[in-house]
């Protein structure tokens, strides 16, 4: 007999991103939990860059904030530069991403974990699932413990069998020198599920002191600062900003890669994982992109509170002494000091393949995951996982409907969606052009979007529902009634086209025309909508946008009415397609392999043609006949 | 996917007798209204009851395409039980090609393979027990348009749109790339430098529908194969038919060693005339490959025409042939009667009638030219009386392809637009892609890994 035992509705097993998410939403939602880690000074951790958000990136931090998670809060608290990117380009693609204090957010959601009913925080280690007649029971720790759960969410980010490697060194921990999770892997195994092999790496943290600014270009924060989180007040997050400092490599710095490459366990063969093309090592950029002459380096604060900086653009897994000799070749690092070096680091994850898109594994009962486990990349896709797997581990305690985004909601719906239906072969990022309906996904309206589902779940309170409800009304009046105000070529009207820039008017014209025009905004003709009434800047927002936009909107709202009809049709579970004669073998074998919810994601999966699908549905039509 | 309105030729491609156009789907009143026009009145076919006739013109614009019968079937009482119209026209090719396209034009889209007989399925008009061979009709006849598709594609043209596909996604990958790593990537002065790429890409795909002789793309006509062992003379015939010296003749056997082909035309009837490498047991490899395309053209044959050396025995070589002709329509043709006739057209008569076949027998010399008009009156009779036909799946493709072309083209005028009303970049990556995805479906590539791909080994993104 073990000598402790304790009952939980829900172990988390994990306290990065997505441990964190996963077990605020389970406790929240009234279920006992408990969230294990190795190390209680490390909860959300960000062992890489130290910032939030970013394209597309930011729209997911929106997206988990509209369905009450954690992540926009604690990032608006902890900030000190913020920017919104892309403001040149469409609202689809403008996103925001804010410096973090790295201590100071680990901290703050540490403070709000221990600080939520029925969730305990327990330093321990995983090193066994319990699963019994295909339906998970708990987990068992290092020290013999054993803790009965009906639910298990599992986000061990990267900290399984993780190696972390630089030149011939390889130092058998997790990210920071953290202990690694040796032994779950092997139960993970033993209970079928199948594991890949994925790596990442970061670049150096260097001292504050040893680096001439003066050579390089300062990189300011936005004057204006938006918050991530809808609940923040705008009036809070106007904060004194700290600066990031723009260098660049140069033909000294690569000549000194390209010298030392057989050096670095990528090349020699040591790494065995799959890394990401998207974050390539600054040996994989001077190799690939062998005619750019210079790569851009960001020198980015690690906080407030330390002399740290963080190397942006040079991630490496090459030898002490290249790093050395590598970072002191760039513009203003010439004197620099490491602190920490840079490192590639692999780790075991699932193919994930293997679970439904509820984030449940298909073949183990109350089993959820999420984050890098998953063989994503990032610490918001892994906040965004780590929600919906916590949310559905509650869905599926209180034996209500597992909660599904599809892609045309959500760009944690594309996320989710891409992992479980897609051959992924590298860790997963989030991009912008993964998501076909991204102008109606924007990260202004994940409210709109996402925060009457919140509510119906239990995250959003009804303050915040009240508010999502009225403002979409607000909207909805306005843009009717802007599409009816006519406005004559009168003297006041065509001086205030002078002064933007644009053409007078010949003849008369509604608002609506008016705000069209590249050159103008719904704001810009305050002056001569006489009756407009005062609205909240983000209602007069929407109203532009819709207003702006909406010719392209009403085209992808037309292609989501088409794409939902094969979202619709519900294919059925643990099903033998192999009995569909008429398909053609290879969708036979991976439809078998995938066992998709609907004819929808079917139609996603590489291998399977339309030809296919409609064979499906003539099958799905018979088997609803026959009933 | 399931509402949207489709069309096709629902009979036969034969140049006789009735062609019938199909429309179904709820866009199907609008579009026969705008291409309809009565003789009489100006009456509305949207407004006419269901199951009524109408005599008048199908136009395009101001152009009388042709003189029809059309024929309403409001949902649901209808095939696929949905609106449908029926437009009986003149049986020729050229004609019924004309009002599918204009069809087209004016909203509808090209049914897949059996796409009308699943929609009567979904719908509920089959029965279930029908339901299995409604499945294995759409995944076989999909088959065939993909494999006519990629096997008679010509060359140069899907090169051509291949190569402007690649271009478009390499300007998607670079929008894309910008977007998602703004620091590193500036799209300033890009709109212009699109502008320029957009017209160049456009030209060169109106270029392609023009030059395709009327948007023809794949080679029509009644695909006929000329068989026979080893110099039996099948050039010295594909020669005399084509007029003209294209296939090398000499007295070697074994000398065509691929396969060649030519069109000509029989007073108004197509051929797409096939001559293939002498069929027998090969000795040197590229033969062997030579020998084993004639057997793959054969499966895909609406005609054979076999030709039989009269000067020496029907021996295992032609037996061999034989044996391969399973139950496509065949002409015989006794060749070289000019010389001495070893074999008779008595033996072919009663070869064919021991393998219970009935083909006609045809005594001719290429060389002398005799014999061929004969020939060609005996295609013609076949031909009309309906034993032969096009392979249709071969024209619903070029209607197919040619109206992907078409939307390629508006996406790009409306990248164009775009550009010149000022919108953000990332607006032009929406009609880039649906651009990038009509020509995928020419060469059977989706935008999606592609892009992504593109974005990865192109442009060096990165923290």
């Amino acid at each position: 007999m073990p000598h402790v035992t304790e009952k939980y509705d829900v172990c988390v097993v994990g306290a990065g991103h997505a441990g964190c998410e996963a077990a605020l939403a389970c406790a929240r939602l009234g279920f006992s939990t408990i969230v294990f880690t190795v190390s209680v000074d490390s909860i959300a951790l960000m062992p890489c860059n130290p910032n939030i958000g970013g394209t597309s990136k930011g729209h997911l931090v929106r997206e988990i904030d509209a369905l009450g998670g954690q992540m926009g809060i604690n990032i608006d608290k902890t900030f000190i530069q913020s920017k919104m990117l892309n403001v040149s380009k469409g609202p689809a693609v403008h996103s925001l991403r804010a410096q973090a204090d790295k201590s100071e957010y680990s901290r703050r959601m540490r403070m709000t974990l221990e600080n939520t009913e029925g969730l305990v925080v327990r330093q321990a280690e995983v090193t066994e699932l319990i699963v019994e007649d295909g339906a998970v029971k708990g987990v068992k720790t290092f020290s013999g413990a054993v803790y009965y759960s009906k639910a298990v969410v599992l986000c061990t980010g990267t900290y399984l069998k993780s190696r972390c490697l630089y030149g011939d060194v390889v130092h058998n921990t997790g990210p920071n020198g953290l202990q690694s999770a040796n032994f779950l892997s092997e139960s993970l195994k033993e209970h079928g599920i199948e594991l890949y092999r994925f790596k990442t790496g970061t670049p150096a943290r260097v001292d504050r002191r040893s680096i001439d600014f003066n050579k390089m270009q300062e990189q300011k924060g936005d004057e204006r600062v938006v918050p991530f989180s809808f609940t923040t007040n705008p009036e809070d997050v106007q904060i004194d900003q700290a600066s990031c400092w723009l260098t660049y490599t140069n033909g000294a710095t690569h000549e000194i890669i390209r010298e030392n490459l057989d050096r670095s366990p990528l090349y020699s063969g040591m790494i065995e994982g799959t890394g990401p093309r998207y974050c390539p090592s600054i040996e994989d950029k001077v190799v690939k992109f062998a005619d750019k002459e210079r790569h851009q380096v960001f020198i980015e604060p690690e906080g407030l509170y330390t002399n740290e900086m963080y190397v942006g653009g040079m991630s490496s897994s090459l030898p002490e002494d290249v790093q050395y000799r590598m970072y002191r070749s760039v513009a203003g690092l010439e004197h620099v000091k490491i602190v920490r070096n840079a490192y590639a680091i692999e780790y075991d994850c699932i193919n994930p393949r293997q679970l439904s898109p509820s984030l449940e594994f298909k073949n183990i009962k109350g089993l959820f995951s999420g984050g890098q486990f998953n063989g994503s990349s990032g610490y918001e896709e892994a906040a965004a996982q780590g929600l919906v797997a916590g949310i559905n581990a509650a869905m599926y305690l209180s034996g209500k409907e597992p909660l599904i985004l599809d892609r045309s909601t959500s760009y944690i719906g594309v996320l989710i969606d891409d992992l479980v239906t897609k051959e992924n072969h590298e860790p997963y990022r989030m991009m912008t052009s993964r998501a076909e309906y991204r102008l109606l996904l924007r990260q202004d309206n994940a409210d709109l979007r996402l925060s009457k589902i919140g509510y119906r779940i239990g995250l959003i309170n009804q303050e915040r529902y009240n508010w999502v409800v009225e403002k979409e009304q607000l909207i909805q009046k306005e843009v009717d009634r802007v599409q009816h105000v006519k406005i004559g070529a009168n003297a006041a009207v065509q001086n205030l086209l002078e002064q933007y820039h644009t053409a007078p008017l010949k003849t008369g014209t509604t608002l609506a025309e008016l705000i069209r025009r590249p050159e103008l905004s719904y704001e810009a003709l305050a002056e001569i909508d006489l009756d407009r009434e005062p609205l909240p800047h983000d209602v007069a927002e929407q109203v532009n946008i819709n207003i702006k936009y909406d010719g392209y909107i009403k085209r992808q709202v037309k292609q989501v009415k088409e794409f939902k009809k094969l979202e619709k049709k519900k294919l059925p579970e643990n099903f033998d397609y192999g009995q569909v004669k008429s398909l053609r073998i290879e969708a036979r074998q991976k439809l078998n392999l995938y066992q998709p919810i609907n004819v929808g994601q079917a139609s996603r999966i590489s291998g399977v043609s339309p030809a296919d699908i409609s064979v499906l549905l003539i099958y799905l039509e018979q088997m609803y006949r026959r009933v | 996917m399931e509402t949207d309105t489709i069309a096709a030729i629902a009979t036969a491609m034969t140049n006789s007798g009735i062609g019938i156009v199909r429309i179904s789907g709820e866009q199907s009143f609008q579009i026969i209204d705008k291409i309809y026009r009565s003789k009489k009145s100006k009456k509305k076919l949207s407004e006419a009851k269901s199951h009524t006739i109408h005599y008048g013109y199908i136009c395009d614009g101001e152009k009388v395409i042709d003189e029809v019968v059309v024929l309403i079937f409001k949902a649901p009482n209808s095939y696929t039980m949905e609106d449908t119209v029926e437009i009986d026209c003149h049986g020729g090719t050229l004609v019924m090609r004309r009002i599918l396209e204009t069809v087209i034009k004016y909203g509808a889209r090209p049914a897949q393979p059996g796409e009308f007989t699943k929609r009567a399925f979904l719908n509920g008009r089959i029965d279930l027990s029908q339901a299995e061979s409604v499945a294995d009709l759409i995944n076989a006849k999909n088959d065939f348009a993909l494999e006519s598709s990629v096997h008679q594609l010509q060359g140069s043209i899907k090169e051509k749109v291949k190569e402007a596909r690649k271009i478009i996604l390499h300007e998607i990958a670079f929008i894309e790339s910008a977007l998602d790593d703004p620091e590193h990537i500036s799209l300033d002065g890009y709109g212009g430098q699109l502008m320029d790429a957009v017209d160049s890409l456009s030209l060169e795909l109106e270029n392609l529908i023009r030059s395709s002789e009327n948007g023809e793309l794949l080679k029509e006509g009644i695909h006929t194969v000329i068989t026979g062992k080893p110099n039996a003379g099948k050039s010295s015939l594909m020669n005399v038919l084509i007029g003209k010296e294209r296939a090398i003749v000499t007295e070697v056997a074994g000398t065509t060693r691929d396969i060649l082909e030519g069109q000509v035309n029989l007073d108004g009837i197509t051929l797409n005339l096939i001559d293939t490498a002498g069929i027998h047991e090969a000795q040197d490899a590229v033969e062997k490959i030579g020998i084993e395309k004639a057997r793959n053209s054969l499966d895909r044959a609406d005609l054979v025409v076999f030709v039989v050396d009269a000067s020496t025995e029907f021996d295992r070589d032609d037996k061999e042939v034989l044996s391969l002709l399973g139950n496509k329509n065949v002409i015989f043709l006794l060749n070289k009667c000019d010389l001495v006739q070893v074999t008779t057209e008595g033996k072919i008569r009663s070869i064919i009638n021991e393998k219970g076949m009935a083909c006609p027998v045809i005594a001719v010399s290429a060389k002398e030219g005799t014999g061929i008009d004969e020939l060609s009156r005996q295609i013609k009779e076949m031909f009309f009386e309906g034993e032969v036909s096009f392979n249709d799946q071969v024209f619903i493709t070029n209607v197919r392809q040619k109206s992907a072309l078409l939307s390629a083209i508006d996406s790009l005028s409306m990248v164009k637009d775009s550009i010149s009303d000022g919108m953000p970049e990332d607006f032009y990556s929406i009609d880039l892609i649906e651009a990038c995805n009509a020509l995928g479906k020419i060469t059977g590539e989706t935008v999606g890994e592609d892009l992504v791909n593109e974005i990865f080994s192109k442009f060096c993104l990165g923290k």
